[in-house]
């Protein structure tokens, strides 16, 4: 297999304590040498010139909907992930409500064929019950050993205390994690927004913030309750003040709970949603300037553990209806490093290792991803290397992805990819 | 555990809400922000030229001009009200019903706008029952889009209907409408307010004329956050103390379509809001009796109050015709001919 050196960048490998100029050699598929710049010999290695970019370990999307099997429309694991190499994204961890539900190991293992054409590591998560319709539990030892990295039942949360009890039982035995979409959803019916002024005002049902907070505190309790220092439970996609707190106290707790809060949650509120955008339209909602302010103070002061995009790709006609009958979801594997370094690095202050380290080295701790979201000797090879100070603006119509459904098309992106390396091959390159 | 939201640390720029691209058209009446006090005193004008106006002369304003009512929900007054304005301003009208045409075949919004505009209509009058579903017409067709009702949202030309029956009691002989042409007026709606896209239009438009608006009614038809919608606008849920104060009463039908599984004790509610004859000859003798209708007699208000000296329910009926006149004709003035 080819080596490749990373010449005259700047390296942040924020798991490794490094941030400082070095050269980096690849080879068969890992991480060989890291250096002071000019001290590895090519000896014959495919050369990329880094200099005045920054060198950081390959992203990790902890939260992505691939929409293979079964909605191949919206997006394949091909196009996603062609997506998210050019977001910076090196792995992707992929959510189960597909179509069928990955509920099985031959699904799982379905998606992991190479015939699948994923361009960056896919890490299925599957379905923590049977269709995911928190009745039965699947077996998670068999879904673990086909691929699988957590479970959960995403979009329909486990409300049944018995059948979540038992999920984060069962899966802290085999060594998996619990990522819950926590919303009441008895408290959600027909609302297609944020509770609040602007939804009694656009005459929209309001889906209140008890709705994630309460189920939040209810999946704490159970992991009070259970006393077992191996359950791991993860709160995906954050977006209120309240379910912060509980996670911020059952961490002071020393409970192994960690969250995620994806970018739209850190920079827009429901006042984005303006005249019923649909592309302002996401499950959980935009929410309040408040809750929205709480994301961003959550980011920087450590609580939250992972910047996670939702990616959830929707056709252009599925989008183009009433407010009400839209689907929920935008997408976000290309945004979101830009926005990040945007927003939270330049706007917000959050030194640029921190962003990276969100981005990478907790995403791969927190769902164990071995030898990911670092650079050190012996790591697999995902690389990516970006224009930190490089201002650009997104595209929509210049996606990878298979849909566009984005409210940031137009946007000012900080931070711009240059190549894109899974596993030692360049699967992106910037024009 | 009862965490609440708290304030940030610091002050954080953050992005902003990009303008509003709508309307599209300035033909559309999408809201009733849409319009500036100018607008509405223009279309007030014109709905007194128009009303006036000898029928055959009327008939050539919009001759042969082709209008499209697009109706997803059922509707008496409203439907009945545009199509013979339209008609009484010359134009051809179709009308196309969720129940009788390809909408039932599932094709959508979008779609059925375009095919109206690739048949040759130059406006649509829409009612649909999801909020917001105008303003995706509009984006679509980029015709004149009337709203004629959506959802729980707005209902525009009938705040403008309503607001022409109030000026005619109040404020006999108004030719326009400024900042202060309500001051002193208090109009109380009383009801199911959280479904009513009637009250939303309402509070949304009198008080910029100066009128304080009370809303009245139970915590679940009417959310403690209702008067955050806009200035002057404040809730009394004391019925009664809230007809003292009125020199308008608006009441409003519970709208039982739209109750998604809430449960509302009629009696009980009667008890506290609904509009007699003994409560208004008590309280509110002089008040002006509204109901954008269908009223459902015993419930909201008795047969008495209705059939009343003090309603003025079926001259909301006949303004909305003359209002519908000015909104349609302004629709297809400041817009020439097709997108």
């Amino acid at each position: 297999m080819t080596a490749l050196l990373i010449r005259g960048g700047h390296l942040i490998d924020p798991a490794a304590g490094i941030d400082a100029p070095k050269d980096i050699l690849l080879k068969d598929g890992r991480v060989a040498e890291v250096a002071a710049p000019g001290k590895i010999k090519s000896n014959g290695a495919e050369t990329l010139d880094a200099t005045g970019l920054t060198v950081a370990p390959g992203l990790i999307d902890i939260h992505v909907h691939l929409r293979e099997p079964g909605q191949s429309h919206k997006e394949t694991i091909a196009t996603g992930t062609a997506s998210a190499a050019a977001g910076g994204f090196t792995s992707v961890a992929a959510m189960p409500n597909t179509v069928p539900v990955n509920d099985s190991p031959e699904i799982t293992r379905w998606m992991l064929a190479p015939e699948r054409g994923a361009q960056v590591r896919v890490f299925p998560i599957a379905a923590a019950t049977r269709g995911s319709r928190g009745e039965a539990i699947n077996d998670f030892a068999a879904l673990k050993a086909a691929g699988a990295v957590a479970v959960t039942d995403d979009g329909h949360p486990i409300l049944k205390d018995g059948i979540m009890r038992e999920t984060l039982a069962a899966a802290a035995r085999v060594g998996l994690s619990v990522i819950q979409h926590a919303e009441d959803t008895r408290l959600t019916q027909g609302c297609s927004m944020n509770a609040g002024p602007t939804a009694f005002k656009l005459g929209l049902r309001g889906m209140p913030v008890e709705a994630e907070s309460g189920l939040v505190e209810r999946d704490i309790r159970l992991v009070t309750e259970l006393r077992d220092a191996r359950v791991h439970l993860h709160v995906a996609h954050t977006s209120t003040a309240a379910a912060v707190a509980a996670v911020r106290q059952a961490r002071r707790n020393g409970l192994r709970v960690t969250c995620e809060v994806a970018p739209h949650h850190f920079l827009l509120t429901e006042e984005h949603v303006g005249l019923y955008n649909t592309h302002a339209k996401m499950n959980p909602p935009l929410r309040s300037a408040a809750d929205r302010d709480a994301m961003i103070e959550a980011i920087l002061d450590g609580v939250v553990d992972a910047i996670a995009t939702d990616h959830a790709p929707h056709a252009v006609h599925e989008k183009e209806v009433e407010f009400e009958h839209a689907p929920n979801g935008i997408t976000g594997l290309e945004t979101a490093l830009g926005l990040s370094l945007r927003w939270l690095h330049r706007e917000w202050k959050l030194p640029l290792g921190r962003v990276l380290s969100l981005l990478s080295a907790q995403p791969a701790a927190l769902l164990g991803l071995r030898g990911r979201g670092t650079l050190a000797a012996g790591s697999f090879a995902d690389v990516v290397v970006f224009d930190p100070r490089a201002e650009w603006t997104y595209r929509a119509a210049d996606t990878r992805s298979r849909s566009r459904n984005t409210p940031f098309d137009g946007w000012t992106m900080q931070g711009k990819v240059r190549w894109t390396i899974s596993e030692g091959r360049v699967v992106y390159t910037s024009a | 555990m009862n965490a609440t939201a708290q304030p940030a640390r610091r002050q954080l720029n953050s992005p902003p809400v990009p303008p509003s691209p709508f309307p599209y058209n300035p033909g559309s009446l999408l809201s009733v922000q849409d319009l500036s006090l100018e607008a509405v005193s223009h279309i007030l004008a014109r709905a007194n030229a128009l009303e006036g106006m000898d029928p055959l002369v009327r008939a050539r304003i919009l001759a042969k001009r082709r209008v499209a009512l697009l109706f997803y929900e059922s509707s008496t007054r409203t439907r009945t009200s545009f199509e013979l304005a339209a008609k009484g301003l010359g134009a051809d009208t179709t009308l196309v019903s969720s129940l009788s045409s390809s909408i039932e075949k599932g094709e959508t919004l979008k779609d059925t706008g375009l095919t109206l505009r690739a048949l040759g209509a130059e406006a649509i009058i829409l009612r649909h029952n999801s909020s917001g579903a105008p303003w995706l017409l509009e984006q679509s067709t980029h015709l004149p889009v009337l709203n004629a009702g959506d959802g729980m949202h707005e209902h525009p030309t009938q705040a403008l209907l309503d607001l022409r029956t109030i000026l005619q009691h109040l404020r006999p002989g108004a030719e326009s409408v400024a900042a202060d042409t309500l001051s002193g007026v208090t109009v109380t709606i009383v009801g199911d307010i959280f479904h009513s896209r009637v009250a939303r239009s309402n509070m949304l438009l009198l008080p910029r004329l100066g009128a304080r608006v009370l809303l009245c009614g139970p915590k679940e038809l009417l959310p403690e956050i209702a008067p955050t919608a806009g200035p002057g606008i404040a809730i009394e849920r004391d019925f009664e103390a809230a007809l003292r104060q009125s020199q308008v009463v608006m009441m409003l039908r519970i709208q039982a379509e739209r109750l998604a599984g809430m449960q509302i004790d009629l009696d009980q509610y009667k008890a506290s809001y609904q509009l007699t004859g003994q409560r208004l000859a008590a309280l509110a003798p002089q008040a002006v009796v509204l109901h954008p209708g269908p009223i459902i007699r015993g419930l909201e208000l008795t047969a008495g109050v209705a059939d009343g000296p003090q309603s003025a329910i079926l001259e909301q009926v006949r303004n909305g015709v003359a209002i519908r006149m000015a909104v349609v004709e302004r629709a297809l003035a400041t817009h020439g001919g097709r997108a």
